[in-house]
């Protein structure tokens, strides 16, 4: 564990944070001094315009990317200074993530797509199944276990996707843009899960979207345009 | 074991091309194990070869023969404890193709000096007590379904042209897997008294197996031997037995680096083969490699999963081409008589499961290192 420089409240701390691409000899400034603090339990929607750094945010937030400057700290980690192999045991406890396209392995059922951040848990198989289960039931999937990928809608498999972020029972829930492939009813179920978890089981959720119908469902949003953030949509 | 389904999905989801790798990777394992029996074949009796063993022979060929006389004057030479002599036969039982080797020797003072052939005793006095007795190994006895009483009849075209008959008294057993038990044994006493009547070959045998007091010593004992006969009408070469089996089998050429150019080339193109299969898996899987490290697998564990899934689609592949080598090859020597050591030595099959293994580690870490080295958001981009 790095230095713990994080408020009580604030669960996620980023501070000062560029973000620069290379591009052969040009810099694209992604993101340039941001700052963004989100207290633990808060519902935040991260919206703005394609290309304006929201997924990049999400990704150094989530500790899979580095800032090219600045400092991000989620629950007491500082996570720009961790090494790739540390970094990667702090997702694996205390982040998860909720993709666009679901990224479910497609030769895994669902209950093994759920099962594989447990797999890095010293639990026994009969504790990963109880777990498996658990998050099955939370997302209403419970009778879809034995499936694969492939035989299930959309929804379903977002919602797969949100059992295996939830089944490490995470600190932290990363969703990008997690209706962006889904129809309205589908987007909706999915959002309705999302704030039941914020509600009822006290996760804090950072989610990108471009929907102003799902930002809606957050308790907070902030806007990010040419890599700074701001609390109104740019007019 | 935990991540076994993982590894095992991935391998299974493009089945025809896992199969069709798995299918290039059989075959050339059965190609492995049946160019090993070859070579065992060819040059195992090398490996069998006793060690305080010599054989003299004539110095300018084998076919030449020698007095046998010589085998006394031998016995004298300080370094040699025993020595006994052979004499090629050529005999052909019923067809040419059935081809074993036969030779008359003098019964207990060969085996005396081969104690990997295991004879009951009864069998030996049987032996002992009849002129025209022969014991046979019990491949061959096997082969042409021969028992203990049957007389045997062998077409020799060298010695009389005629057929000599044999009466089977004794099968023998091998000591040791790879002991040649093909051969046919009879009495030098009768096969003399034979050659008496048409006054040809009479007191002369092939080569001599001479058995060192001192195996350390053994390049003295040969030197004195030579040296005995020298400037004799029927002047000798002595050598080690394996150096003797090595030359027999270097007649076909140099079988060890031939097995080894041949096998060389099928595995450098099974490299290929399983390298660009594995390469291709894991480009196509680069999204999916992107979302396991951003749930928190390690670029170790990452590589570990690739090199598990190239190793066990070798070791698959090259364990059941060497189960099914060892099914054919489990069934005899396929010349009928011409490899009488045709057998996969478990060593052989080791270094088979070996190399299937080191084929998967070696096709499978670049496309392993290809996934280690992935950003994980560069990889979720790919999606």
């Amino acid at each position: 564990m790095s230095e713990n420089t994080a408020g009580q409240s604030a669960l996620v701390r980023v501070e000062g944070v560029e973000k620069v691409f290379h591009r052969g000899a040009e810099d694209i400034h992604v993101l340039s001094q941001l700052n963004l603090e989100v207290p633990a339990g808060q519902f935040l929607a991260l919206m703005g315009p394609s290309g304006s750094g929201k997924s990049t945010l999400l990704n150094l937030i989530g500790g899979l990317d580095r800032p090219t400057q600045g400092t991000v700290h989620v629950g007491g980690d500082r996570l720009d200074t961790l090494s790739d192999r540390a970094l990667a045991a702090w997702r694996a406890r205390h982040v998860g993530f909720v993709f666009q396209l679901y990224n479910l392995i497609p030769v895994l059922t669902a209950e093994r797509n759920v099962e594989l951040p447990l797999l890095l848990t010293p639990l026994s198989p009969a504790e990963r199944r109880k777990h498996v289960a658990t998050a099955l039931a939370v997302v209403g999937l419970s009778h879809r276990a034995k499936h694969y990928p492939r035989t299930l809608s959309g929804g379903e498999q977002q919602r797969v996707g949100i059992a295996r972020g939830i089944v490490t029972d995470p600190t932290l829930l990363l969703c990008d843009e997690p209706t962006g492939d889904l129809d309205r009813k589908a987007g909706d179920e999915v959002l309705n899960l999302l704030q039941a978890l914020n509600r009822e089981q006290g996760k804090t959720i950072v989610m990108v979207t471009h929907d102003p119908h799902a930002s809606a469902r957050a308790a907070r949003t902030v806007y990010l345009n040419k890599g700074r953030l701001t609390n109104e949509p740019e007019q | 074991m935990r991540f076994l389904h993982l590894i095992w999905g991935n391998l299974t989801r493009k089945k025809l091309r896992t199969a069709l790798t798995l299918l290039t990777v059989l075959v050339a394992f059965v190609l492995f194990g049946f160019l090993s029996a070859i070579r065992q074949a060819l040059v195992g009796g090398v490996e069998l070869a006793g060690a305080d063993r010599l054989i003299v022979r004539h110095k300018v060929s084998i076919i030449q023969l020698l007095p046998v006389a010589y085998q006394a004057r031998m016995e004298r030479i300080p370094g040699v404890a025993a020595a006994v002599h052979q004499t090629w036969f050529g005999g052909i039982y019923q067809d040419p193709k059935n081809f074993f080797m036969q030779s008359p020797v003098v019964p207990a003072e060969f085996m005396a000096m081969y104690p990997e052939f295991i004879l009951p005793p009864e069998q030996m006095r049987a032996w002992l007590a009849t002129r025209t007795g022969a014991i046979v190994g019990r491949k061959t006895a096997e082969r042409f379904h021969w028992k203990i009483g049957d007389r045997i009849p062998i077409m020799s075209p060298i010695w009389m042209r005629k057929t000599w008959e044999f009466d089977l008294v004794g099968i023998f057993d091998g000591r040791d897997k790879g002991t040649d038990t093909t051969a046919l044994y009879f009495r030098y006493d009768y096969f003399d008294e034979v050659r008496q009547t048409q006054n040809w070959g009479q007191g002369l045998v092939g080569w001599y197996t001479i058995r060192v007091k001192d195996p350390a010593q053994a390049a003295d004992t040969a030197r004195r031997v030579d040296e005995e006969f020298a400037n004799s009408p029927a002047e000798t070469k002595t050598e080690p037995e394996g150096a003797f089996v090595q030359a027999w089998a270097n007649q076909v050429g140099n079988i060890t680096l031939i097995v080894a150019g041949i096998l060389g080339a099928v595995f450098f193109t099974i490299l290929l083969v399983t390298g660009s299969t594995m390469s291709q898996a894991v480009r196509e899987r680069i999204g999916e490699l992107g979302v396991l490290k951003a749930i928190g697998f390690t670029n170790g564990q990452v590589l570990g999963l690739v090199l598990a899934e190239s190793c066990l689609l070798t070791v698959l592949g090259g364990g059941l081409g060497l189960g099914l080598a060892w099914l054919i090859i489990a069934r005899g020597d396929p010349t009928g008589g011409l490899l009488p050591m045709f057998f996969l030595p478990g060593r052989d099959l080791l270094l088979g499961f070996g190399l299937s293994l080191a084929l998967g580690l070696v096709t499978g870490l670049l496309p392993a290192r290809q996934a280690t080295r992935l950003r994980v958001a560069d990889a979720l981009r790919r999606l």
